[in-house]
């Protein structure tokens, strides 16, 4: 379903951006990554904790941003808390795909609630914001170092 | 000037209902201009400036004629002192590898300001890594305002270059650019004026204002994307070398060695853009029967009536000078909790076209965020021409009362 604009934020967006669940400075995390949007100026630190068989046991974030990047990040930390690493990895590959429009029904499907960002492939000045929490996360699981950029091909 | 008269010359903004305020990113364009690029296509299209025919001879006719027009627009004493480029950037690169390059020496200062766009920070820092020179920046009151004593405690006897805006992209603010020039040259430097957001708004007189070298930009004025114009002095530009070097700007060329052809065509390299050029002497004709004095009446009422509108509302932040007549059309703000991102895109849903981000401006955003303390290091901007409507400037403040509301914020 392609959502406008303001509905998008008035049903998803906002609540994830003004009331996020995983904001925040996490103690002890086992991984810390820093995401940055340059041209927007979105700048987020992912940290996350990973148990000895690669399970993602809690995830924060923390940084400033658009509420696109803020509710997507936030979103994403919902959906990979207490899965594995590849499954992670598999849903930020769907969620790549799907705002590139390629993504399978099953992959969108996958993505539970981060599902509603669909619209934002309709919005390509936003994709950006959208896939900086994603993008990190894949940056930190596949174990590169630097920083992740939304603006530079890997 | 008939403001239903004139927004009828302007196809885009008559058929549609969009409220656009991106003015100072790029300008819309009127039939005048479109057709003048079109009449050129359709008479006298053939390669300017080897003139072995007759459609040719007329390229090279239209093309020289809209050069004459430009000068004689900004008051520039020869037309071979107003060399065509893209846009602005590419103008004030050129005189940064031409003469930057070749005159900057080692412990030299080149003076910019804070509140410069990308594109006259760019090419100076470059500069000065290069040739060892020293890149010092002019810090303007929080509104804007640079006065000439700052420009005079910056500029000292070791200043090659003094780079200034005529107008602020982000601020509105205009910049005392005739004193500066004299200031300038009291120790002996040159001094270049980007007039990206200034021209459009301002009536400059290049002889009057004595700089050494004047940018702008034709689709700012409103005439179309990709020409441009680099106004330099006779006896600089004589003395500069070649900026790109190809077809069109030689005299002679031997194996190892050419010499170059004489003023303004020694900087033309390549094919030149005639078309848009006659496009940029028709967005002149335009400008000038309609007035800048009528043009800049119509654009601070239209100013006036958002500044009034915003100042009222809670949780809104206007930068800039107090005064609307010193904003040149340029209205920046951010809004309590909300990215401009998320303004920009939620006003498009309204069908109102605004600019949100750092403005090709990151190091006056960071000075911004300090001195104004700015949630986040970016801002959204509304941006006036005199096409604009009093109406439309209804329309946006209603709309921004309505942002917070839309981002999920209870008042």
């Amino acid at each position: 379903m392609v959502l406008e604009i303001k509905d998008l934020y008035r049903e998803i967006v906002n609540e994830h951006n003004l009331y996020p669940a995983h904001k925040g400075e996490m103690e002890k995390p086992d991984m810390i990554l820093e995401g940055v949007n340059p041209s927007c100026g979105d700048d987020i630190y992912l940290q996350l904790k990973l148990d000895e068989n690669g399970m993602v046991t809690d995830g924060m974030f923390n940084g400033s941003g658009c509420a696109i990047s803020q509710a997507s990040t936030d979103m994403m930390l919902d959906l990979i808390i207490g899965k594995d690493k590849d499954e992670a990895l598999k849903l930020a590959e769907g969620f790549m795909s799907m705002v590139r429009s390629t993504a399978t029904s099953e992959q969108i499907e996958a993505l539970d609630e981060a599902a509603a960002l669909e619209s934002i492939a309709h919005m390509p000045a936003r994709v950006k914001c959208a896939t900086l929490g994603w993008k990190t996360m894949q940056k930190m699981l596949n174990g590169e170092g630097g920083k992740a950029c939304t603006e530079k091909e890997e | 000037m008939n403001i239903s008269t004139v927004r009828d010359d302007f196809p885009i903004i008559k058929n549609n209902n969009v409220v656009y305020f991106d003015n100072a990113a790029t300008a819309q364009r009127p039939v005048q201009v479109l057709k003048a690029v079109e009449d050129f296509y359709i008479t006298t299209n053939a390669n300017p400036l080897r003139g072995l025919y007759a459609w040719s001879v007329g390229a090279t006719d239209a093309y020289e004629n809209a050069r004459s027009r430009v000068a004689r627009f900004i008051n520039a004493a020869d037309d071979a002192e107003v060399i065509f480029v893209r846009n602005t950037t590419e103008a004030i690169n050129l005189a940064a590898y031409s003469y930057g390059m070749e005159k900057v020496n080692a412990g030299d200062e080149i003076v910019i300001s804070v509140m410069e766009h990308h594109s006259n920070i760019l090419p100076w820092q470059m500069v000065a890594k290069a040739r060892g020179a020293v890149l010092k920046y002019i810090e303007p009151e929080t509104d804007g305002t640079i006065t000439a004593d700052m420009i005079k405690e910056a500029v000292t006897d070791k200043c090659a270059i003094l780079a200034l805006g005529q107008v602020s992209n982000v601020l509105g603010a205009a910049n005392p650019v005739k004193e500066a020039a004299h200031i300038a040259h009291e120790h002996g430097a040159m001094i270049l004026v980007d007039g990206a957001q200034g021209l459009p708004h301002v009536k400059t007189d290049v002889r009057d204002m004595d700089c050494d070298f004047y940018a702008f930009s034709g689709h700012k004025l409103p005439g179309p994307m990709g020409i441009g114009v680099l106004y330099g002095k006779r006896a600089l530009l004589e003395d500069m070398q070649p900026f790109m070097r190809g077809g069109e700007m030689i005299e002679y060329v031997k194996r190892d060695s050419a010499t170059y052809a004489e003023l303004p065509h020694k900087f033309e390299a390549g094919t030149v853009n005639a078309a848009d050029a006659v496009g940029l002497a028709a967005a002149i004709d335009y400008i000038d029967a309609i007035g800048y004095e009528a043009m800049e009446a119509q654009e601070n009422a239209v100013t006036a009536k958002i500044l009034d509108g915003m100042r009222k509302l809670p949780h809104v932040h206007v930068y800039g000078p107090e005064d609307p007549k010193r904003h040149h059309g340029i209205v920046t703000f951010n809004i309590d909790g909300c990215h401009p991102h998320d303004i920009a895109s939620v006003l498009d849903e309204e069908n109102i076209a605004i600019r949100a981000g750092h403005h090709c401006a990151q190091p006056l955003m960071e000075y911004m965020q300090e001195k104004c303390a700015m949630e986040f290091r970016a801002a959204a901007r509304a941006s006036v021409a005199f096409y604009n409507t009093e109406e439309e400037a209804e329309r946006f403040v209603s709309a921004v009362s309505k942002v917070r509301k839309w981002l999920g914020f209870g008042d």
